[in-house]
């Protein structure tokens, strides 16, 4: 037994692109107990309903997270239709889900990135934000957005996408999907991955139940957690099962995000085969009255929006939990008795997103 | 000192953005956009960094953050505010834990608009630092060889 010591990582750390602290009780290399800290990003957005009308909101949001940012938007006017009961058109509904889906594989390319570098594969880092810069411009070019897209409003979407845009989409997919199954080889079969990855951070099925992990994080390790099985927008029309792995380690989360890339173009080619003609939007009038919980699937997991309105134009209270602050927990538990040198792989493989955490 | 202009080294700090700005300040540095064709290399340490990036505006608790890692730096430094947010506030501007932009901790030189800002927005805001930058390392330069002339002529 070695004597113990408290090791402070972050709030600015080069691992971590956003700030979070944690104190790192560890005892010669093992970790004992880590110790979260937040609230450096903390902006307190969920108290603009007081100064913004339930229309601007969507824009806040949208910015309560730059990675999810779509998906922030899309749960707000969920939320708001359904407290309205706003029929949104069949046409919007399936470009959310094309929409949402590209966020996923933007978001979950990134993270790829970020963990290469983590293990120290640099061009493998920049492998993957190459093949990501292409899913930003299919965004861009249907949304004019790159990370920030505002195509959402209460009652449908803005912009649409013709025929054409669409055949070319499924055109750079098959690009994209040819280029994922190049670095899939080095993520999944490379011998050094391995040794960085397998057997690191085990988180078993009953943790991962008692903790309340959710997304890949929770997936990778056996629970079947999907909200997108829940039916909302285009989903129900849609043929896909959640991905879930038994093994629990960090190299399951890591394949788990992949098969999740190639299951997010699969929904998207599914989407654009049936996605009908009609409006964008109906025309909403009034205010909303009465409250919801809105839960949607974001590339992090499970996010829960929670509105009330009391029929006037600005809402009464908005509150909303983020996958990143579900899986906090999880990630505590996994650091006990691993490795320091392990520390910067395993906050990643929760793929944290703190501005989302702390709003 | 003259040769800095070649690599500067730029640390970014997320101060409470929405993570937009951030991923774009990743962007700009890997491929397609790539900063590094300017020499700009990305350090996650303090002492060794040239330019500071703030994305995301100033809050309560991030602000001795901030004010720290700007002192940390070694002279001369530039610093740029990267997006709506760190210029001013943005979105936030009127929320409670909201300060304002990032001039609230650290002179700023250089302000980046956008929401998000966009890579090529973001590049030249590095590039006009470095300029900046250069001008800054050379003053320095003088008043060092300066004061040296004055010591040795007394």
């Amino acid at each position: 037994m070695g004597k113990r010591s408290v090791v402070p990582f972050g709030p600015q750390h080069p691992v971590l692109p956003e700030p979070v602290h944690l104190d790192l009780v560890i005892e010669d290399e093992k970790i004992v107990e880590a110790v979260p800290s937040i609230g450096f990003v903390h902006r307190g957005l969920e108290s603009l309903i007081a100064k913004k009308d339930y229309n601007e909101m969507v824009y806040v949001a949208e910015r309560t997270c730059g990675i999810c940012s779509f998906m922030h938007g899309m749960a707000y006017v969920e939320s708001i239709e359904s407290i309205m009961n706003v029929e949104v058109p069949d046409r919007a509904k399936f470009l959310r889900t094309i929409w949402a889906e590209m966020s996923r594989i933007h978001s979950h390319l990134l993270w790829l990135g970020l963990l290469a570098d983590a293990f120290g594969y640099e061009s493998l880092f920049y492998q993957c934000w190459r093949i990501r810069e292409n899913v930003l411009d299919l965004i861009e070019l249907s949304t004019g957005g790159r990370v920030i897209f505002s195509v959402n409003k209460v009652g449908g979407v803005i912009k649409d996408m013709d025929s054409d845009m669409l055949a070319h989409f499924l055109r750079e997919l098959d690009k994209i999907e040819e280029e994922i199954r190049e670095i899939q080889k080095t993520f999944l079969l490379d011998y050094s991955v391995e040794t960085r990855l397998k057997g690191v951070g085990y988180l078993s099925k009953q943790q991962a139940h008692d903790l309340g992990c959710v997304g890949p994080f929770g997936r990778a390790s056996g629970l079947p957690s999907d909200t997108r099985t829940r039916g909302y927008e285009a989903y129900p029309q849609i043929d896909f099962e959640p991905i879930v792995s038994e093994i629990g380690d960090s190299y399951a989360r890591c394949e788990c995000r992949i098969l999740e890339l190639y299951q997010s173009i699969d929904i998207i080619r599914q989407a654009i085969a049936k996605i009908p003609d009609g409006e964008l939007s109906v025309q909403v009038k009034g205010n909303p009255d009465g409250e919801v919980f809105t839960r949607v699937e974001q590339p992090r997991g499970e996010a829960i929006y929670y509105v009330k309105g009391e029929g006037k134009a600005n809402l009464n209270r908005l509150r909303i939990r983020t996958p990143t602050f579900a899986n906090l927990p999880g990630l505590c538990e996994t650091l006990k008795g691993a490795d320091y040198a392990d520390v910067p792989i395993l906050i990643l493989t929760i793929d944290p997103c703190i501005s989302c955490t702390e709003r | 000192m003259a040769k800095v202009k070649e690599s500067p080294w730029v640390l970014h700090y997320d101060g409470s953005s929405c993570n937009g700005c951030d991923i774009e300040v990743l962007a700009s540095l890997t491929p397609v956009y790539d900063a590094e064709r300017f020499g700009v290399v990305n350090t996650g340490d303090p002492l060794q960094a040239d330019i500071l990036l703030i994305t995301g505006g100033i809050n309560t608790q991030n602000l001795s953050v901030v004010k720290q890692l700007y002192d940390q730096m070694p002279r001369p430094k530039v610093v740029v505010a990267v997006g709506t947010c760190a210029c001013t506030g943005g979105i936030f501007k009127e929320c409670y834990n909201i300060l304002g932009g990032a001039d609230k901790a650290v002179p700023v030189d250089i302000y980046v608009p956008g929401c998000a800002a966009r890579p090529q927005s973001i590049i030249d805001g590095i590039v006009q630092a470095v300029e900046l930058f250069q001008k800054r390392s050379d003053e320095h330069d003088a008043a060092v060889a300066a004061a040296k002339s004055g010591t040795q002529a007394k």
